[in-house]
């Protein structure tokens, strides 16, 4: 039984121990270490917060400072605190603690955490601010945002120091323009740069900056530009350096080139985007008017309709799926097509069918219409304009070059008209339907002999153009207000639109509208919007002169009446 | 020339015709000043005017009748030619306020208030009033003759003019609503003190200008009827039905369509500047687009093809807008809406045709028999 030994104990080592020592030593030092680090950093943060609360000190001077070593410390927490400052929001209560105000100082948050406050029970007062701390602020603020991560915040500091630029940011901007990696924000602050050296003395430099505000500068550069032009009483020229001058005068010229450049795409732009809206309206009705040979004055309360039917679904929207809503305009794009699709129908129906042959009449009875619907509109809507919000992702825009911005909602709808346009195209050439369509255009008696159903076909077709335009009054709704007289605004551009265009042919129609769109668009800076419409009658006026069908006529050997 | 005027009427008709008219221009003056102002039969101070107004409309329906009722050509830019002559009497009267206005400028107020130095070219002349008439029966007529002859050369019609005066009008109305046109802008010319020297807040000057009315309105119904009852209506005519046949048959239409047009607009541009002194301002309103379209719905009302029904369609629907914008403001709009379906789509000969069709009732009743 030697062997039923117990084991011996285990014998505890003095390694053991060491290891022990040296775990207590480095969870103390680490401790320690944490200490260290935590306190240094509650230390910053307490210096944060004691400067962030001499915003509200009573003395000036201690708010100058705050404000500076704020602006020095970087911390973009900062920034509402500030700006509120700016604003005249920032208030005390007695306790020292800082409230943002809201415009109406109804309610508060407060300046540290954000979250909201009930002022009602506070005694509060505003800290008084003078114009030497309200220049530390700006450029507090500016340094502030141009540390700030978000592209746009950074971009508009960018802007401001434009503005106002003075050899105090020098330091600053100089700085920033290390960090940045973003180009238009770089562009500028070399701007911000250019404008400030230009005021020195250095030649150089000066002639630097010129080429810079040549190459990046817009309008605005204009009156510092030709400021070094300019002669005094005795016709000598305030700026003596002759090269200087030249380079000024190069760069204004540049800059006027590089303007008119930009122009003509903005007016490009926003031609081809009335023109799409014309177009959408203009769609229906040149239809309409080759099958039927009918002018529907009530077109344009088409659009009036759709656009309410948007403005309508964005309220249910609103009212019973509120964190769906920025996909109501989504929804309201069948909606819109059919309740003015089903307008249209009920009219080709009970009144324009027993009109047929007499397209004059037919005239005066869909202006009859037209009354009807806005007052009924009026009345249920009331005479005031409502107003249809963009969803997020049709709201801004894309800025194409300086102080241009293409707002995407009229991007959008150049896109959709693009896609509606084809739609009705590939309806017209491709389907049963279109292939009636057609042929009662060419020919209404020979298409009915060969059995089309012609009553059939207008009553879709017209239901069809309603709907078109029912989508046109959806994208005018992204656009602008909507009210009664909406349909009022466009109706008389696209019977010119159809006149221009001829009938039958969707080609002629999409001519005559992106033509009239940016005649006008085109026109408007010359000679005022008024003048430019009138010019665009006495140049269609002209134009059927030559063209009496229109631009795109059916070609065909039919008598005209 | 007399004989063929009698003969534009039958004896009833001429007879009913000068009832009307002495009634208008002689029993209404003299029930408004001989009757005692209680009287039941007293006709107020404020009738003149009013009846003067439905009166110019009446002219202007004629106009429309013309060239509508009977050639076919439907225009939607009466109104522009309405307030040329309606602008044109304006000026006149702007200038005849003299230094009386808000500024005691010489100049119109609304060019002081834009801080004009002085008159612009075109209001040169308008201190006299021959001047004055001159434009009035010119400027109407020389741009419809212009208008008219680019349009109808390049054979636009039916719908395509339709919508073709429709822009017209509507381009007009834009340049006028300027400031920087020159007349008046948004507000037009109002404020007006007196006309030949008369007071027009005078009772017996808004008699006179109603009388003055009532006259020019029978000549242009005389006028007017000689036209449609002599050769060159009948060609007129047969343009509305069929154009080409007229073509064929050798007549060159754009002559006699341009004649009438031209004629029609002459008769507009008169009954606007009859309307002003009664009405007391003229503005780029009158130029909407709905304007001339309610234009064409007293002459659809009444019965188009015929001058007496033109003038009981301007009478009933403006008695009608006179009543319901007092009575019933939100209404107005769906009774005139409701008024052009009705009108095109069962009655397409107006109120004239009701008693027509009646008479052919009661005819083949008598056959019947």
């Amino acid at each position: 039984m030697t062997n039923n030994f117990p084991p011996p104990k285990p014998i505890p080592s003095v390694s053991k121990y060491s290891n022990l020592k040296k775990l207590i030593l480095l969870t103390g030092f680490l401790s320690f270490l944490l200490l260290f680090v935590t306190s240094i950093s509650i230390s910053e943060a307490n210096d944060f917060e004691s400067l962030l609360n001499d915003l509200g000190n009573k003395s000036r001077s201690k708010i100058k400072i705050a404000v500076q070593k704020l602006g020095e410390l970087g911390n973009t927490d900062a920034l509402p605190a500030l700006n509120a400052l700016k604003n005249k929001h920032l208030s005390v209560s007695e306790e020292g603690k800082l409230v943002i105000l809201n415009d109406s100082e109804t309610e508060g948050v407060g300046a540290l955490d954000g979250k909201k406050i009930d002022i009602t029970s506070l005694k509060l007062r505003k800290p008084r601010i003078n114009n030497s701390v309200r220049r530390h602020l700006s450029t507090a603020l500016a340094k502030l945002k141009l540390n700030s991560k978000d592209r746009a915040v950074r971009l508009e500091a960018a802007q401001e120091l434009l503005k106002r630029s003075s050899s105090s940011v020098l330091a600053l901007v100089e700085t920033s323009l290390e960090k940045e990696d973003n180009e238009d924000i770089k562009e500028v602050l070399l701007l911000v740069l250019a404008k400030i050296h230009l005021q020195g003395i250095d030649k150089n430099k000066r002639i630097e900056s010129i080429n810079t505000i040549k190459k990046f500068g817009n309008n605005d550069f204009y009156s510092v530009l030709e400021e070094l032009l300019k002669k005094n009483d005795k016709g000598e020229f305030f700026e003596k350096d002759s090269e200087i001058r030249e380079s000024a005068a190069s760069a204004i010229n540049s800059i006027k080139k590089r303007q008119v450049f930009v122009d003509q795409i903005a007016n490009l732009f926003y031609g081809l985007s009335l023109g799409s809206i014309l177009l959408l309206a203009a769609l229906g009705l040149a239809i309409t008017f080759g099958l039927m040979g009918v002018i529907n004055m009530a077109h344009g309360e088409m659009l009036m309709i759709g656009a309410y039917a948007t403005f309508v679904i964005q309220n249910l929207f609103l009212q019973y799926l509120p964190n769906l809503f920025d996909w109501y305009l989504i929804v309201a794009i069948p909606i819109s097509f059919l309740s003015s699709a089903i307008v249209g129908i009920i009219l080709e129906r009970f009144i324009i069918r027993h009109l047929y042959g007499r397209p004059l009449e037919t005239l005066l009875a869909t202006w009859g219409i037209s009354l009807v619907l806005i007052q009924t509109v009026r009345l249920t809507f009331g005479a005031q304009n409502v107003e249809v919000a963009n969803p997020f992702y049709l709201s801004g825009g894309v800025e194409v070059f300086n102080g241009v911005v293409f707002p995407y909602s009229r991007i959008a709808i150049i896109v959709f008209v693009v896609f509606v346009v084809t739609a009705i195209w590939l309806l017209l050439q491709k389907t049963s339907l279109g292939l009636q369509v057609r042929s009662v255009t060419q020919n209404r008696n020979m298409a009915s002999c060969m059995g089309i159903s012609t009553r059939k076909v207008d009553m879709w077709t017209f239901g069809l153009g309603s709907g078109v335009a029912g989508l046109g009054g959806l994208a005018l709704s992204q656009i602008g207000n909507v009210g009664p007289e909406l349909g009022r605004m466009y109706i008389v551009d696209s019977f010119m639109v159809v006149v221009l265009g001829g009938v039958g042919k969707i080609a002629g129609t999409v001519a005559g509208a992106l033509g009239i769109g940016v005649i006008n668009k085109f026109l408007e800076p010359i000679s005022g919007a008024v003048l430019g419409k009138i010019i665009v009658l006495v140049l269609i006026i002209a134009l059927i002169q030559k063209r009496p069908q229109g631009l795109f006529a059916l070609k065909g050997r039919s008598v005209d009446n | 020339m007399i004989k063929q005027i009698i003969s534009l009427h039958s004896f009833r008709g001429w007879f009913f015709i000068f009832g009307l008219f002495f009634a208008a221009i002689i029993l209404l003056p003299v029930f408004n000043i001989f009757v005692p102002e209680d009287s039941l039969l007293h006709v107020p101070d404020y009738m003149f005017p009013l009846l003067g107004k439905y009166l110019c409309y009446a002219i202007v329906a004629l106009a429309v009748d013309l060239i509508w009722g009977y050639t076919g050509i439907l225009s939607l830019g009466h109104g522009v030619f309405f307030a040329m002559g309606g602008y044109a009497m304006g000026m006149y009267l702007m200038r005849s306020i003299g230094k009386e206005g808000v500024y005691k400028s010489d100049l119109p107020d609304f060019m002081v208030f834009l801080d004009w130095k002085e008159l612009p070219w075109y209001w040169y002349g308008f201190d006299y009033f021959p001047f004055a008439l001159l434009i009035i029966f010119l400027v109407p007529g020389l741009f419809a003759f212009i208008f008219g002859y680019f349009a109808f050369r390049s054979r636009i019609k039916g719908v395509y003019f339709a919508i073709i005066t429709q822009a017209m009008t509507y381009a007009l109305m834009l340049l006028f609503f300027r400031n920087d046109t020159g007349f008046g802008g948004n507000n037009g010319l109002t404020d007006f003190k007196r006309i030949l020297g008369y007071s027009l807040q005078d009772p017996s000057t808004k008699m006179c200008l109603f009388m003055m009315t009532v006259f020019l309105l029978f000549l242009s119904y005389v006028i007017s009827r000689y036209i449609v009852k002599s050769k060159l209506g009948r060609v007129l005519t047969a343009i509305r039905d069929v154009e080409n046949r007229v073509m064929f048959s050798g007549y060159n239409t754009l002559h006699y369509k341009l004649f009438i047009w031209t004629f029609s607009a002459f008769l507009c541009g008169l009954a606007g500047a009859l309307y002003v002194p009664q009405v007391g301002i003229i503005n780029p309103s009158e130029m909407q687009p709905a304007n001339s379209i309610e234009m064409a719905i007293w002459v659809a009302v009444g019965g188009r093809g015929t001058l007496g029904g033109a003038l009981l369609g301007a009478g009933v629907v403006n008695v009608a807008k006179s009543w319901f914008t007092v009575a019933a403001p939100d209404y107005w709009l769906y009774f005139l809406g409701i008024l052009f379906i009705v009108v095109t789509l069962f009655l397409p000969k107006g109120i004239i045709g009701i008693s027509d069709r009646l008479k052919k009732n009661k005819d083949r009743e008598i056959l019947n028999d």
